[in-house]
């Protein structure tokens, strides 16, 4: 049962379901290192939404146009226990989408930098596998997973590497993480702009547009969602709440 | 108020989204729609103008059942007292037996495919449709049969009217030019029947290819006249 | 790894264009006949095919929405349109891309109309030469409009971006592996509607305002001539320019 036509009149009122300000984010609860036998792993919680994000390093070859450089993989599941609406089986177009949407932030920002991990230049290189497991859906996947993936990676060590094998249970550097990309996606519901919704503020939207936003207050990657539109000035208007708002949940990671 | 203002004129192509007019004055039939004070076209096809009445009929496109429709159909599948007919439509239609025979039947002695069986060709009236598409049939009209034998062509739906002409006059031109027996249906199936079929769907296709051209009877009385002299001369 | 060449000399891009210059555009309509409306569009070497089918009943019946027509899009790189082979199907990016380009569609098209059917489009990608995701929407709307779909109005989409430090329109394969920004736009442009948006690369807020009101002069310019060629829709090959 949905609550679309409620949720909809509420929000063009200038009101939300809980009494949050259209640019006020839910509680956020981040926790790292949750996982021993990750490399790096974080827990994120905003309100309800929870996601587990894993970080897995291995050695590999590089890819041929860039031989001295890492390699960067992200993965998305959606677990069907976090939503009655979620399938078993394999990533659907909505999980392959918050991947490779998350994966082009942390990928355009250069946040990590991928030529300090390369052991032998044509030949070995470390692969980081990025997992994002979302364990219970509450709305605003994007912005959680992205800033879960950064919580971890900021925690990520990299292990022994001796004679062609890799010490799990060792660990020696850190990895080379460099900036912070931080997602804030704006939603809209007739001419009003809001962030961080519920599970029935989202299914309520028209159209979304996830911004990624750097340290200088640059933005890094774009990716606009929904069948409905944004004009141009909205999205100059997405882009301003964006930068406010990503400025201070970077904050969050900062100590 | 503001003045209104017509934008196109009448049998002008337009595009999606072309302004037909600005301002309340006219009002949008089908094949547009109003945004705020326009009105802009939802179809590639041709526009209409009726006093205040804009429309836009569409070049193409599925065909969209209409209760009163003449539509010719084909029996997909038959149920208990039913039939399911194919109309070229994304929706199938039902017809039911107590629109087709006038007398009781006795189910449990008939079996109804002995009135119409799978494949079978039919001319039928479209009796009613809902608004989620639910569409039933009708064979009481004095029009509707089954249609033996013949050859099928499929047409644009949206052409059909310029296949009929004014008050049937293309239609009853082919006939007699041809001695086909000839039945459109609105739903873009025509059957016809008779010595000259080949030429009968020659013509037929050419309107369709050429319907938004001016001067379209006259073109198809000269193609008719020349194809009919040519099979005089050899005879 | 190559040496960064310049991408701009003399204000000139490495294939001779013009800092805002689009390449050259060129359109077929109806190239299949076997669909209910179909057509070809290429960006210089991009060269995409849309077709559709639909409305028709929706299968599986559990996907049926008693109320709007489900569209269904998928686009696709074939094999050989890339430099090196790609490997045939459904790739994660071209279900990403899909899923984007059946959102921006789904904008314009009264999905209403048709309760309990679906439209299919399926777009192909013969050769990629960057922003092939733009000439498969545009490929698309032409095909939509040909089909009789009844639409709000026709989607065009440009590619924007950054290559050395100039923003630039209508992005090539080596300015996208080279440059420093590539961002699809996809819009109803004289109504400043954006239905599709994707950046990757960084740039200020001023620079991205900069972008996107090239894209729309970008997207103008597509329009009329997707307009052109649909009018136009008995003759066979238009070249626009």
């Amino acid at each position: 049962m949905s609550n679309n036509n409620y949720v909809k009149n509420l929000i063009e009122s200038g009101m939300r379901i809980d009494n949050r300000k259209f640019d006020e984010f839910r509680e956020i609860e981040i926790k790292t290192n949750i996982i021993d036998r990750a490399e790096g792993s974080s827990i994120i919680k905003i309100g309800n939404t929870q996601i587990i994000v894993g970080v897995k390093l291995s050695v590999g070859e590089p890819f041929p146009d860039t031989p001295d450089e890492g390699i960067l993989i992200v993965n998305a599941e959606f677990s069907p226990a976090a939503s009655p609406s979620f399938e078993a089986g394999p990533p659907d177009e909505n999980a392959i989408e918050l991947a490779r949407v998350v994966d082009r932030a942390i990928r355009e920002s250069h946040c990590i930098d991928l030529k300090k991990l390369c052991i032998v230049p044509k030949e070995k290189v470390w692969n980081i596998n990025i997992d994002i497991q979302v364990i219970d859906f509450d709305g605003n996947l994007i912005d959680a997973a992205c800033m879960g993936t950064v919580a971890a990676l900021k925690t990520t060590k990299i292990p022994k590497y001796e004679n062609d094998e890799v010490d799990y249970e060792h660990r020696e550097g850190e990895l080379p993480l460099v900036d912070l990309p931080i997602y804030v996606t704006i939603y809209k519901i007739g001419d009003k702009l809001f962030v961080d919704p519920t599970k029935e503020e989202e299914e309520a939207a028209d159209a979304r547009i996830s911004i990624a936003t750097i340290q200088d207050g640059k933005i890094c990657a774009i990716q606009k969602g929904g069948t409905g539109y944004f004009t141009i000035s909205e999205i100059e208007r997405a882009i301003e709440m964006s930068i406010i708002i990503g400025e201070n949940l970077r904050n969050l990671f900062k100590h | 108020m503001e003045e209104s203002k017509l934008l196109i004129e009448d049998k002008n192509i337009v595009t999606p989204g072309d302004i037909l007019a600005e301002g309340l004055d006219y009002l949008p039939s089908s094949g547009c729609y109003r945004t705020g004070n326009i009105i802009k076209s939802k179809y590639f096809g041709v526009v209409r103008i009726k006093n205040r009445y804009l429309s836009v009929i569409p070049l193409a496109g599925a065909y969209m059942p209409k209760s009163g429709d003449g539509v010719i159909a084909k029996i997909s599948d038959i149920q208990t007292t039913f039939w399911i007919c194919d109309i070229n439509s994304p929706y199938d239609a039902i017809l039911q037996i107590g629109e087709v025979a006038e007398e009781y039947i006795d189910l449990t002695r008939t079996d109804i495919s002995s009135f119409f069986d799978i494949g079978d060709i039919i001319y039928a009236k479209i009796l009613n449709v809902t608004k989620s598409k639910n569409i039933l049939l009708t064979m009481k009209d004095y029009r509707a049969r089954k249609l033996i034998g013949g050859r099928l062509i499929k047409v644009t739906p949206s052409k059909v009217p310029r296949i009929i002409g004014k008050e049937g006059s293309m239609i009853e031109l082919i006939k007699n030019k041809t001695g086909c027996q000839i039945i459109v249906g609105q739903n873009g199936i025509v059957w016809f029947k008779g010595q000259n079929e080949a030429l009968a769907a020659k013509v037929i296709l050419m309107i369709e290819k050429e319907a938004h051209i001016p001067g379209l009877t006259d073109r198809v009385n000269a193609f008719l006249d020349k194809f009919s002299n040519i099979k005089g001369e050899k005879l | 790894m190559k040496e960064k060449e310049k991408l701009i000399i003399n204000r000139k891009r490495l294939d001779g264009r013009d800092l805002y210059e689009m390449r050259k555009i060129e359109i077929q309509i109806n190239p299949i006949k076997n669909s209910m409306g179909s057509a070809m569009f290429k960006f210089g070497k991009t060269w995409a095919i849309a077709a559709t089918h639909g409305p028709r009943a929706a299968y599986p019946k559990w996907q049926q929405n008693p109320e709007f027509s489900i569209l269904k899009t998928r686009y696709m790189m074939l094999p050989f349109s890339t430099w090196e082979r790609s490997k045939p199907g459904i790739s994660r990016r071209s279900i990403e891309i899909s899923k984007v380009v059946n959102d921006a569609l789904s904008n314009v098209i009264f999905l209403e109309d048709y309760p309990k059917t679906m439209i299919d489009v399926f777009i192909d990608i013969i050769e990629a030469d960057a922003s092939t995701r733009c000439a498969a929407l545009n490929a698309a709307s032409i095909a939509l409009a040909l089909a009789g779909v009844p639409l709000k109005d026709i989607v065009s989409s440009c590619s924007v971006g950054k290559i050395d430090g100039e923003i630039v329109l209508d992005i090539a394969g080596f300015e996208d592996n080279y440059g420093e920004v590539d961002c699809a736009v996809a819009m109803i442009p004289h109504e400043e509607k954006v239905l599709l948006l994707q950046m990757d690369g960084i740039v200020t807020k001023e620079e991205f305002k900069k972008m996107i009101m090239l894209a729309k002069e970008g997207c103008l310019k597509v329009y009329e001539s997707q307009k052109t060629a649909i009018k136009q829709a008995f003759t066979n090959i238009i070249d626009i320019e």
